[in-house]
């Protein structure tokens, strides 16, 4: 079999797995759930430093206990051994969500972001027309874009043009566990899709990361299926070994599906006949 | 010198020595800080460590070799983000 590269715009990854950093119920266990995804890329948001927090820090030093914002997320992530995605969550305009792409540009060490534009708060659906808009701008400026969007072949196929790094439809509701909800319009994005595909939000367990692999994505991208599970680092390893199992699956081409049996033993020489 | 830079030269000094309060918006909120100050120093006063964050002035991101040359002056819009878990 020909080596199974994992190539986004110029970069090449070792897993196909992509995991987040949020809802962990401490550090600690974030960082023992990553080890265990085998993930070589993650994902961080990007947010106002709490200033209420400092506030205390203009009069003399406290040695006793830091400020809670003292504390940064990136006191956990090795970014020698792990590559940070930046997000746009929460942005609802595409001119918050270009904002912040270029915020987070400049706090980390890249030129990559995936991209959200929410359209509704129930749903966390995104705006597509906005996530366009969005996609256009920060190609111009030379980001590697990766935008989150529905699972509509259409708006994929637009992202594509726009210039968009990779495409990355949803599974099901972000943290809804869902599972793959549109196994077609899947099988319809994986057929025009020139650039990587990855199946980001839904997931609920193994067997979702494994369809989605299975239906020929390219990578799966994940938070709370791995950091609300009870046990977070079992269930990284499960995820690590799903993507593995669906993208090998997807590669050794399964057998077509018939609707009566097909008996494996020979027919011939049956004892008694 | 006129007589009218040299008041101004005076009050540029006073303002200097004397520490004015000037009140900026900073990540949305009113706050007010003595100055003018450039981005390095608010980010001292702060204490927040320039190497893991990222600065937006008046809606344009700074690069961070600008934080020591960009002042911040009454009436200005500060932004300043870090990473946060997120998925």
């Amino acid at each position: 079999m020909q080596p199974d590269i994992f190539v986004i715009a110029d970069r090449t990854f070792s897993s196909r797995l992509i995991v987040g950093t949020g809802k962990y119920s401490s550090p600690a266990v974030m960082v023992r759930a990553h080890d265990a995804s085998g993930a070589d890329m993650i994902t961080v948001a990007v947010r106002r430093v709490n200033i209420s927090d400092r506030s205390s820090a203009r009069g003399p030093r406290e040695h006793s206990e830091p400020s809670s914002g003292a504390e940064s997320l990136l006191d956990y992530i090795d970014t020698a051994k792990y590559f940070l995605l930046p997000n746009t969550a929460g942005c609802y305009t595409a001119d918050e969500a270009v904002r912040t792409a270029r915020l987070g540009r400049e706090a980390g060490l890249s030129h990559w972001v995936k991209l959200e534009v929410i359209g509704d708060e129930k749903t966390l659906f995104p705006d597509n027309e906005a996530l366009l808009d969005a996609t256009r701008i920060l190609v111009r400026e030379g980001f590697v874009v990766l935008p989150y969007t529905t699972d509509d072949p259409v708006v994929c196929r637009k992202l594509q043009d726009a210039g968009a790094a990779a495409i990355m439809p949803l599974g099901a509701p972000i943290g809804s566990g869902l599972g793959i909800q549109n196994v077609n319009n899947l099988r319809i994005i994986r057929e025009l899709a020139r650039i990587p595909l990855i199946v980001d939000a839904g997931v609920g367990t193994a067997s979702d990361a494994a369809l989605a692999m299975e239906l020929g994505a390219d990578g799966v991208l994940m938070n709370t299926a791995i950091a609300g599970a009870q046990d977070p680092v079992a269930m990284a390893e499960s995820m690590k070994l799903a993507v593995r199992a669906g993208r090998l699956a997807y590669l050794a081409g399964r057998i077509p599906r018939k609707l009566y049996a097909s008996a494996s033993s020979p027919i011939e020489g049956l004892v008694g006949r | 010198m006129g007589y009218r830079s040299f008041q101004a030269k005076l009050h540029y000094l006073c303002a200097k020595m004397s520490h004015e309060l000037v009140k900026i918006a900073l990540n949305g909120e009113p706050f007010e800080v003595e100055g003018p100050l450039t981005v390095t120093e608010l980010l001292a006063r702060l204490d927040i460590d320039p190497r893991r964050i990222a600065v937006e002035h008046n809606l344009v991101v700074l690069k961070r070799a600008a934080f020591g040359h960009t002042t911040i002056n009454a009436g200005d819009q500060v932004e300043i983000v870090n990473f946060v878990g997120g998925g």
